[in-house]
């Protein structure tokens, strides 16, 4: 260390014998203390605050009823993001990882969903049905694993033909699909009664439960809860991480993180780069991985050579200190 | 007391040593109980004057030295606002005018803190605060910061709305990619409640007291570029 850097650090660390103010600590306290609260009590009520009502599987049912019914479809055929997740859902992908480092494996299925069983057959079977929903779904649980797989995957595969149906299940061709359509059209009838809200709430016979995982996973599932964020601009790689519903401030202070999903290279959507597809199928483990570093950075700032540095090459603390220093001179 | 107690001989403290008494005990006694070392080390180290000082150097004459304040007194609000919240449970916002008002309380509150916070962490950096070995309270500072967000982050989630529907599906993809949504469940709404009124208000009120502390221990750092004040005296002396 330099003779300079050295008296330097020791008038930092010694208490200072220079010249003093007053200073009254609880009388700023008490000014600051009614500032923030006339801010906070003007500033409610003058705009109050967002609280967009929560969405349901009613609501769901009756505005978007063929969405619904094909997300029931594709819970039975294992398409859905739900059922086809992994970890800690399920084991039926390996989730993401950050190179070889496949983190989200490592605890293994703590909160475990399957799909076909918990959102379909189970919310069924928990009330009273038709006799033709009851057999479906006496159908449904008698058969085989691979044979539910291929009547759903057949049904599905029928009902979003473009050329055919296209999403229409009235315009699918007959074939052999087993119960799945009865299936599906019955969850949806259950939804549409708000019955199917209930039977996920308290499933399992549960009369306490704050648990919603599984209507959580299922209601993103479907295009409804997603195009509603997409015209409330809350998408991720729309800066959604910091916005709000309506037009109230969100959690700005996430910016830095919600940042790097603004980055092209983790919004891919070309399939012929396949380094960019690996980094945005991995974008959330990744983005964390970067996010942890710039927390140590920032933790640690004080001991990082060259970061710690910049106040000294871009002298904004002269404006800090202008008064002192036009009173008392500087170095 | 015991006997051993009174045949014990006291030692005389060196004025180095001393620390605060309390009323009976004798200026020069050793403190031997936890309470009367603890005090000891406590006035040692915090004094009143220090921790409640009626002067400070002449350099905190900045209104950049106002938002740490500020970012105190919001949290104040902002736990008051959030205690009253829990008065009402989880969904008095939903049903009640005057929850709702509350809940908005809460809300902008937040926003101030955060904006108050952001403003002073940007205040020290410029100043380099960490000079004179207050590393400490920088660390301090930003760990508070990143719980605080933590913190806030699990209030959009109990929200019980849209949003707080949404924030939760997005969110829960980020910790379960690197394995954390196994043990934070950001969809479980009961394990969110709790870390939000409880656990992470906690961590964040221990943080900020630490780096008060810290704070009046250490002294607000002088000027980057403030003429040493010692060599001034010692220049006047020579000179005269």
């Amino acid at each position: 260390m330099s003779t300079r850097h050295a008296v330097r650090d020791d008038l930092d660390s010694r208490p200072w014998t220079g010249p003093t103010r007053r200073y009254d600590i609880l009388k700023e306290g008490a000014i600051a203390l009614a500032i923030v609260a006339v801010l906070t009590f003007g500033l409610s009520a003058l705009f109050s605050s967002p609280d967009e009502p929560a969405l349901t599987f009613k609501g769901w049912s009756q505005s978007a009823p063929d969405n619904m019914y094909a997300t029931m479809v594709a819970e039975m055929s294992g398409s859905s993001e739900t059922a086809g997740y992994g970890p800690p859902y399920n084991v039926n992908s390996d989730g993401l990882s950050i190179g070889p480092l496949a983190l989200q494996k490592w605890f293994g299925v703590t909160h475990p969903i399957d799909a076909a069983q918990d959102f379909v057959i189970a919310p069924l079977q928990s009330q009273q049905q038709p006799d033709a929903v009851t057999a479906a779904v006496s159908q449904w649980t008698s058969a085989s694993a691979d044979q539910r797989t291929a009547w759903a995957t057949a049904y599905e595969d029928a009902l979003n033909d473009p050329a055919g149906a296209n999403g229409d299940a009235t315009k699918v061709p007959a074939g052999d699909y087993g119960p799945v359509p009865t299936l599906a059209a019955a969850v949806v009838a259950m939804a549409s009664s708000g019955a199917y809200d209930g039977a996920l709430a308290s499933a399992g016979g549960h009369f306490f439960n704050t648990d919603n995982t599984k209507q959580t996973m299922l209601m993103g599932d479907g295009s409804y809860m997603d195009d509603l964020a997409t015209a409330g601009n809350l998408q991720g790689n729309t800066w959604g991480m910091v916005n709000e519903t309506g037009s109230w401030p969100g959690q700005q202070w996430l910016a830095t993180y919600s940042f790097w999903y603004q980055l092209p290279m983790f919004n891919n959507e070309d399939p012929n780069n396949t380094v960019a597809t690996v980094l945005t199928d991995n974008a959330d483990a990744i983005i964390f991985a970067i996010m942890f570093v710039v927390i140590l950075l920032f933790v640690f700032l004080p001991f990082i050579p060259g970061l710690r540095s910049i106040p000294r090459w871009i002298p904004i603390q002269r404006l800090v200190w202008r008064q002192y220093y036009r009173e008392y001179g500087k170095r | 007391m015991t006997r051993s107690d009174l045949d014990r001989p006291v030692r005389v403290l060196q004025p180095s040593e001393s620390g605060g008494t309390a009323e009976g005990q004798k200026a020069d006694e050793v403190p031997t109980t936890w309470t009367g070392k603890f005090r000891a080390v406590w006035m040692r180290t915090l004094p009143p004057d220090k921790m409640l000082p009626e002067r400070q150097p002449a350099y905190v004459s900045s209104w950049i030295y106002v938002f740490g304040m500020l970012t105190i007194v919001s949290l104040i609000v902002v736990v008051a606002s959030g205690l009253v919240l829990t008065m009402g449970g989880v969904a008095w916002w939903h049903t009640s005018s005057i929850g709702h008002y509350v809940n908005s309380l809460h809300f902008w509150s937040v926003q101030l803190f955060f904006v108050f916070m952001v403003i002073h962490l940007w205040g020290k950096f410029w100043m380099s605060a960490w000079r004179g070995r207050r590393a400490t309270t920088w660390i301090t500072g930003a760990i508070a910061m990143i719980a605080s967000i933590v913190t806030g982050f699990t209030g959009y989630l109990i929200q019980s709305n849209f949003n707080s529907q949404w924030i939760a599906f997005e969110s829960k993809d980020v910790l379960n990619s690197v394995g954390l949504g196994a043990l934070i469940n950001v969809t479980d709404f009961g394990q969110m409640v709790l870390l939000h009124v409880c656990l992470l208000p906690l961590a964040v009120g221990v943080v900020v007291v630490i780096h008060v502390l810290l704070v009046r221990f250490r002294g607000v750092v002088p000027p980057l570029e403030a003429i040493d004040p010692m060599l001034e005296v010692a220049a006047k002396e020579a000179k005269s």
